[in-house]
């Protein structure tokens, strides 16, 4: 059984490892101090598809991803892990795009795609840390959804099974294909890159990547197509300009606080019985103990 | 989120030398694969960045998945269940990874699923992968096996065997057996040719096998009945599938308790002959011994690596007396010392690796055409090379890493002895590597024919023409004084014309060959990267001179009648020498 998987996934600076460095003055994420990376869970959402792919052979892997053009790291990282091709949607006009000008973009782009039976995608990701996206997508498409999964149970031509992490315990569910499922961190961690996949890929450009190469590599696009990533802008994916990036972005920023924690349940006490004694009384008083 | 690889800029240092040129013309013979594989290189430059681009793999899993599963590795161990092996829960998990991500074969040529790796870049991962688990080292580094399988088998057996190891699957070559440890022409083993099987059956036990219940076994066996000696032994290959042999017991080991050393009990198990009859231990064996040794002398690298850095990370974070110890000069000196040790024997790995290189890989066109004149001189050239660093790399990188590890632990102090921090485990996984694969011992017996020929002093002269920077010639020229010594030491020994005086003094000779060696090396890496190297240099170049002073006082003090009193005698041969 074969089946056609599309992967959702975004390009995100490392949050997990901020610096001093990581927002600007104005309150703004500061892109350039923070490594791009592939989002952890959308590389959760990887796995899972290649977990399928490996169990139904025939099944085959795309990427979908939108961000500026070096988001094309994207793409190659699914090839280097066993994933058979994908799409970058980059356009000045998907730029500044909220939830549901992104979710709109990638539902266009899908549909441009077609034929297709799950779409996976990360529960959310580390920079806006939303998870509106996948669920919307399923929305415009009009499938079912499958949020929170942690475990593939099973899957066959007309149907999925997944385990989903709820927040008391976990939650078989199953849905009609096509559908689209969105993964928790805590579930299988993605592979290792491939060696052999990872040569061979490495030199996978899109054509404005390739224009700006500067190797002697250029001539190796004609003899192999598959080298060739594909790019898509706004007219490719037939999307409508007014619901496209900020024009198609209702959320407005209204204005960004910078937050200093502070230890507001710590308190200092003295070594003296009346202090310790008060403690005590505080401490019965709230419930934490007795 | 470590990556073993980037973290160490020596590492890329090394895999850059100038020779890889050379090496990567001989491997990749006019880049003509790229037609028929799509993960061959179209040219050096692209060879060079697929090396580097395959060891961020290597040093991403083994930052992320092999050195944090070691602890627990070390806890659980494997078992013999049912005479099969179960590996503990995180080496399956290690297993898991490394053949995802396709690291198994690496120097297996394209045709048979490999990589086609020089031995350079695939000893720089046997190198990282130790630093995060020796014990798990031994069972990637059983793909060695497929090597000999390659050199020896013939191409049927290339064509069955060796794209199931690119695929994944283990190997391990049975050799020791109860009476046959060191040696091994003693091996016992019974291989009967049986007519009506139509194959070979082996009947007998094998002990301390690594990783004795693997897919793919090289098994050295006695083929022609009544010999006693290594003449009557032949190699042979087993396929688990065809069954035949059981683990009776996993040894419960010091160290490496990740890796499964095993019993193992061949009953009529059926089996391919490799190669030809008679040349198992004589030929195929030696060979895949300095294979294996070379290994161990990365695995003797990777640990001094992990023992240096936990030092380091524990000096930085213990404070005593108000600071950090890291401040205290006695912590200093033993730090510098650890690193300078722990470049000095990378710099004789990498040496050591480029020379088997580049005569493997000449052997290797030499399968598929005539050589040419100039050829079979490099070839000549380069193998009597690899002969002589092999055992001097091996003995040298396995006791740095005893003495680096004994460090560790020293700086850890009281902590150090318990079992909370990793360089107790580091200890007692670096014990075996001046054990296994040859004693430190046996080493130098290997070694000191280049001492008596001149291999070493050809070598060190070759070095000592090499131009060095102008704030480097004062080094440069202590090196010179001490190779005098080292020639004038030689000469004392070899003027007595008495091999057992030559034996005595052969640890004294083959130290002082291998550290003058190796600051020799140090010496053109700082040259080339002072800041990296510079500092080892100096520290490296002041131990080896204390070395070489020392074993050279003692030899020229030394009087030849007292070699008597190191000897051994018995009770019995005592009273019947005072008789006479």
């Amino acid at each position: 059984m074969s089946l056609k998987i599309i992967v959702l996934a975004k390009q995100v600076p490392d949050t997990r490892n901020v610096g001093k460095d990581a927002m600007k003055a104005d309150g703004t994420v500061n892109r350039a101090a923070l490594p791009a990376i592939f989002n952890p869970e959308d590389l959760n959402a990887l796995e899972l598809a290649l977990q399928i792919k490996e169990e139904n052979p025939g099944t085959t892997i795309q990427l979908l991803t939108m961000g500026p053009p070096r988001a094309a790291d994207i793409i190659r990282e699914g090839l280097f892990r066993g994933a058979d091709g994908g799409y970058l949607l980059t356009d000045r006009a998907f730029a500044g795009a909220d939830t549901l000008a992104t979710s709109y973009a990638l539902s266009c782009a899908i549909k441009k795609i077609g034929n297709y039976d799950i779409i996976i995608s990360g529960r959310q990701a580390i920079d806006g840390d939303t998870a509106q996206v996948g669920p919307q997508v399923a929305e415009k498409l009009g499938i079912p959804q499958i949020t929170y999964a942690e475990e593939l149970i099973g899957v066959n031509s007309e149907s999925i099974t997944i385990k989903r992490r709820i927040e008391k315990g976990v939650e078989t569910v199953k849905a009609k294909l096509p559908a689209l499922i969105t993964v928790n961190g805590t579930a299988k961690e993605c592979r290792p890159r491939n060696a052999k996949l990872l040569l061979k890929f490495k030199h996978a450009k899109t054509v404005s990547e390739q224009i700006n190469l500067d190797e002697d590599y250029t001539n190796i696009y004609s003899s192999r197509p598959e080298l060739i990533l594909n790019e898509w802008s706004t007219k490719d994916v037939d999307a409508n300009l007014e619901e496209c990036g900020l024009s198609g972005s209702p959320t407005k920023v209204k204005k960004i606080e910078n937050i200093v924690f502070h230890a507001k349940e710590s308190k200092r006490l003295g070594a003296s019985d009346d202090e310790i004694e008060e403690l005590i009384v505080e401490l019965i008083t709230n419930h934490t103990i007795g | 989120m470590a990556n073993f690889y980037t973290d160490t800029p020596e590492l890329r240092y090394h895999l850059n030398h100038p020779l890889m040129k050379r090496i990567v013309e001989l491997k990749e013979r006019d880049f003509t694969d790229k037609d028929n594989f799509d993960y061959a290189p179209y040219d050096f430059e692209d060879a060079m960045d697929n090396y580097d681009k395959v060891l961020e793999i290597v040093g991403e899993i083994c930052g992320d998945i092999i050195g944090p599963n070691a602890e627990d590795v070390d806890h659980e161990g494997p078992q013999a269940i049912d005479g099969r092996v179960k590996y503990a829960s995180g080496t399956a998990e290690n297993l898991d990874a490394t053949r995802k991500a396709g690291l198994m074969g690496m120097a297996m040529p394209r045709r048979y699923g490999g990589l086609n790796f020089p031995i350079v870049p695939y000893i720089m991962a046997a190198d990282i992968v130790s630093r995060a688990d020796a014990g798990f080292e031994n069972l990637w580094g059983l793909q060695d096996c497929a090597e000999t399988l390659y050199e020896f088998g013939n191409e049927e057996q290339r064509k069955k065997y060796l794209p199931r190891v690119c695929n994944g699957e283990t190997m391990s070559m049975d050799l020791t057996e109860p009476d046959a440890g060191s040696d091994l022409q003693s091996v016992m083993l019974k291989a009967t040719y049986s007519e009506a099987d139509g194959c070979w059956l082996l009947n007998g036990v094998k002990r301390f096998i690594t990783n004795g219940d693997s897919d793919i076994h090289l098994v050295l066996a006695r083929s022609e009945e009544g010999t006693k000696d290594g003449r009557g032994l032949s190699m042979f290959v087993y396929d688990k599938s065809s069954g035949g042999v059981t683990v009776r017991r996993i040894e419960n080991k010091m160290g490496i308790k990740g890796s499964p050393t095993c019993e193992l009990v061949y009953k009529n198990a059926k089996a391919e002959l490799c190669g030809d009859r008679k040349l198992g231990l004589i030929k195929y064996v030696m060979a895949l011994m300095n294979g294996a040794r070379l290994g161990i002398c990365a695995q003797g690298v990777g640990l001094s690596q992990a023992a240096y850095n936990e030092a380091l990370a524990y000096a930085k974070d213990r404070a005593q007396f108000g600071k950090a110890i890291i401040n205290f000069p006695a912590v200093q000196e033993i730090l510098s010392v650890m690193k300078s040790k722990l470049d000095a024997s990378r710099a004789l790995l990498y040496e050591t690796a480029r020379f088997v290189d580049v005569y493997k890989a000449i052997e290797d066109v030499q399968r598929d055409r005539k050589l040419t004149p100039e050829e079979r001189t490099e070839l000549k050239k380069y193998s009597k090379l690899a002969d002589a660093f092999t055992p001097i790399g091996k003995a040298m990188a396995s006791e740095y890493a005893n003495q680096n590890a004994y460090d560790s632990i020293q700086i850890h102090g009281g902590s150090g002895f318990m079992k909370d921090y990793a360089c107790e485990r580091i200890y007692r996984d670096a014990r075996i590597t001046s054990i296994y694969e040859g004693t430190t011992q046996l080493q130098v017996i290997a070694a000191i024919r280049h001492v008596t020929t001149g291999t070493y002093l050809g070598q060190m002269k070759t070095y000592l023409e090499q131009p060095v920077k102008p704030e480097l010639e004062f080094y440069k020229e202590k090196l010179a004084k001490l190779t005098e010594y080292y020639e004038k030491a030689v000469n004392m020994v070899t003027d007595k014309k008495d091999t057992e005086y030559i034996d005595f003094h052969a640890r004294r000779l083959v130290e002082m060959a291998s550290t003058i060696i190796m600051c020799y090396l140090l010496l053109n890496d700082a040259n080339n990267n002072e800041e990296l190297f510079k500092k080892s240099l100096i520290v490296y170049l002041n131990h080896t001179e204390s070395e070489v002073n020392k074993h050279y006082s003692f030899i020229a003090d030394f009087a030849p009648e007292e070699l008597g009193y190191y000897k051994y005698v018995s009770a019995e041969e005592e009273s019947a020498q005072e008789e006479v």
